[in-house]
């Protein structure tokens, strides 16, 4: 393929207000998944710096180039990291971790941070599972429903359709929204139909917006099913990269009738923040002993 | 007088002409782009005069779009006839084509017992194999013959078809066999068959129908998997046209097409 559509932008960041030199508490997280890779650093329990990367066929290659992303200019290097919690699909090949936790209590965690203690239902769409999180005010993890066996509301599954309409997958929401009137939302769930299923309806003459609006509907409507399955309590929000795609987002929160808080930081890095900050906590608690 | 059976799947288009019980004409086409061209091509090519058919009964998650049909049955009822028809010995039949996957259990009259079906998942169904082949860059009876030569033992972890694609990239990149690739493909869609079969539970004999009946990696990983031998007829992908047409020589069959669908 000469293009490649399904190629999200890699980034990073850093804190232009902080000087990480100055920082007493210094914590690494760096959560791999199956499709991107997340490092991030807090100093003092604030978020400093993050790096995301698109996951190679190693996972302990992919955690270091996450947080050599994430580092990048900063002057910082692993020595410097006090403690790191690695966490993800690979978590156990993090190879400069102290210690793995669940993706989940990493996301509840993460997601606490990232839109506040008012945050009751998180919706987590990754790239390979999809995540819907009860969680306290502390984010602590209460209850919790994962589909990690299906492509269907999953990055991976968006990523085949940006391939298939030649469109770069950052545009797709955008796209979505250009349609007139909301098609009907394709009839399969399952992403090898649906992309049988839009093919036909390409060559019926459908424009691309209506396709990609009819597939986002569709994903909108099966995340929602999961979601119902443990009740969705206000204050709504969601992570991951497809919270970047305002077409299935809106489409959520539309059937949902609830609005999700809006993101203020990459929806992405989410699992990384949540386990810097467990990070952050256990060596405050060491400290604490000794 | 014949009577004809036409099933409409979601990739080929099959015909089957009888009279008193027995197969005069089959006829096997690509359902294309287009399915109602796909289904006259169909008709036009056989050698049986059209006019000398009197009833035609047509099934398939396609048949809506016949337009000559007299009647209807459900592809449950059609497998079940056309495989118990083919070998009386029969007592689960099991149905993989492009997009569908189902268990039927019947008794020794050929009645439905009880059937399980998968419509809504690609990994239960040929488009699985399909995609596999393509992602290993071979065609599917290359990919038949290798999982035969397997000596290894490789499981997929994913279950989804889009998810088994990316996992076979990674296998390819730790240089794993093909070969054993190959096999633990057909062992992936076999595993998800065979949860359909236990569902409505397996009794002696099995057939298996449908164009994946073909693939006979398949078929080994299936008859190992239900540690007994499976019937693989002569041309099963046409056996549910068969029982088509069986079922309206029988007179069993629904006059209007909302009385077959689910």
């Amino acid at each position: 393929m000469a293009e490649e559509y399904w190629r999200w932008t890699e980034s990073r960041w850093t804190n232009p207000d902080i000087d990480w030199k100055k920082g007493d508490i210094i914590t690494g997280g760096v959560d791999v998944g199956s499709v991107s890779s997340q490092a991030v650093v807090f100093v003092d329990g604030e978020l400093y710096c993050y790096g995301n990367t698109r996951t190679g066929s190693n996972s302990p290659d992919s955690a270091h180039k996450a947080m050599g992303l994430a580092m990048e200019d900063t002057g910082m290097s692993l020595d410097d990291l006090q403690y790191t919690v690695g966490t993800g699909y690979g978590r156990v090949n993090v190879p400069f971790g102290n210690r793995a936790i669940t993706e989940i209590a990493c996301h509840a965690r993460g997601a606490n941070f990232m839109y506040g203690p008012t945050v009751k239902t998180v919706l987590d769409m990754g790239g390979q599972d999809c995540k819907a999180i009860h969680c306290d005010p502390r984010g602590k993890v209460t209850n919790f429903l994962m589909n990690d066996k299906c492509a269907a509301g999953t990055g991976r599954g968006m990523e085949v359709f940006a391939d298939l309409l030649q469109v770069p997958i950052t545009q797709i929401g955008e796209l979505s929204l250009q349609v007139e009137k909301e098609p009907p939302p394709v009839s399969s769930t399952c992403v090898v139909f649906a992309k049988s299923e839009a093919s036909s309806l390409l060559r019926e003459g459908w424009p691309k917006e209506k396709v990609i609006a009819a597939y986002c509907s569709a994903m909108a409507h099966r995340v929602v099913t999961l979601l119902e399955r443990i009740g969705v309590e206000e204050d709504f929000a969601i992570t991951g990269g497809i919270a970047k795609n305002v077409g299935v987002v809106g489409r959520i929160e539309k059937e949902l009738g609830i609005t999700a808080l809006k993101p203020k930081i990459d929806t992405q890095i989410a699992g990384a923040v949540g386990a810097a900050l467990f990070g952050d906590a256990l060596v405050k608690k060491e400290r604490k002993k000794g | 007088m014949y009577t004809a059976g036409i099933d409409v799947g979601a990739k080929t288009v099959k015909i089957v002409v009888t009279q008193d019980g027995k197969i005069v004409e089959r006829q096997i086409v690509s359902a294309g782009q287009d399915a109602q061209a796909a289904i006259e091509e169909a008709w036009q090519s056989l050698d049986t005069p059209l006019a000398d058919i009197g009833l035609i009964v047509a099934t398939g998650s396609g048949r809506k779009s016949t337009k000559r049909a007299n009647g209807y049955v459900t592809e449950v009822a059609a497998a079940a006839k056309g495989a118990q028809k083919t070998e009386p010995e029969v007592r689960t039949v099991v149905d993989v084509g492009a997009e569908e996957g189902r268990a039927i259990r019947i008794d020794e009259n050929g009645k439905v017992v009880d059937f399980a079906i998968n419509e809504k998942c690609a990994a239960g169904a040929g488009a699985f194999t399909e995609a596999m082949a393509r992602a290993l860059e071979v065609d599917l009876p290359t990919l038949a013959a290798m999982s035969l030569k397997s000596t290894g033992n490789v499981a997929m972890n994913a279950q989804c078809a889009v998810f088994a694609e990316s996992e076979l990239v990674t296998l390819v990149h730790s240089n794993t066999p093909k070969e054993d690739m190959a096999k633990a493909i057909h062992d992936a869609i076999s595993d998800r068959i065979v949860s359909m079969v236990r569902r409505v539970g397996m009794a002696e004999e099995v057939m298996l129908i449908g164009g994946v009946a073909l693939n006979n990696g398949f078929v080994a990983s299936l008859a190992n998997d239900l540690e007994t031998s499976v019937i693989v007829p002569q041309d099963p992908q046409l056996v549910s046209a068969f029982g088509a047409a069986i079922l309206g020589e029988e007179g069993n069959y629904a006059e209007s097409l909302s009385e077959t669908m689910e």
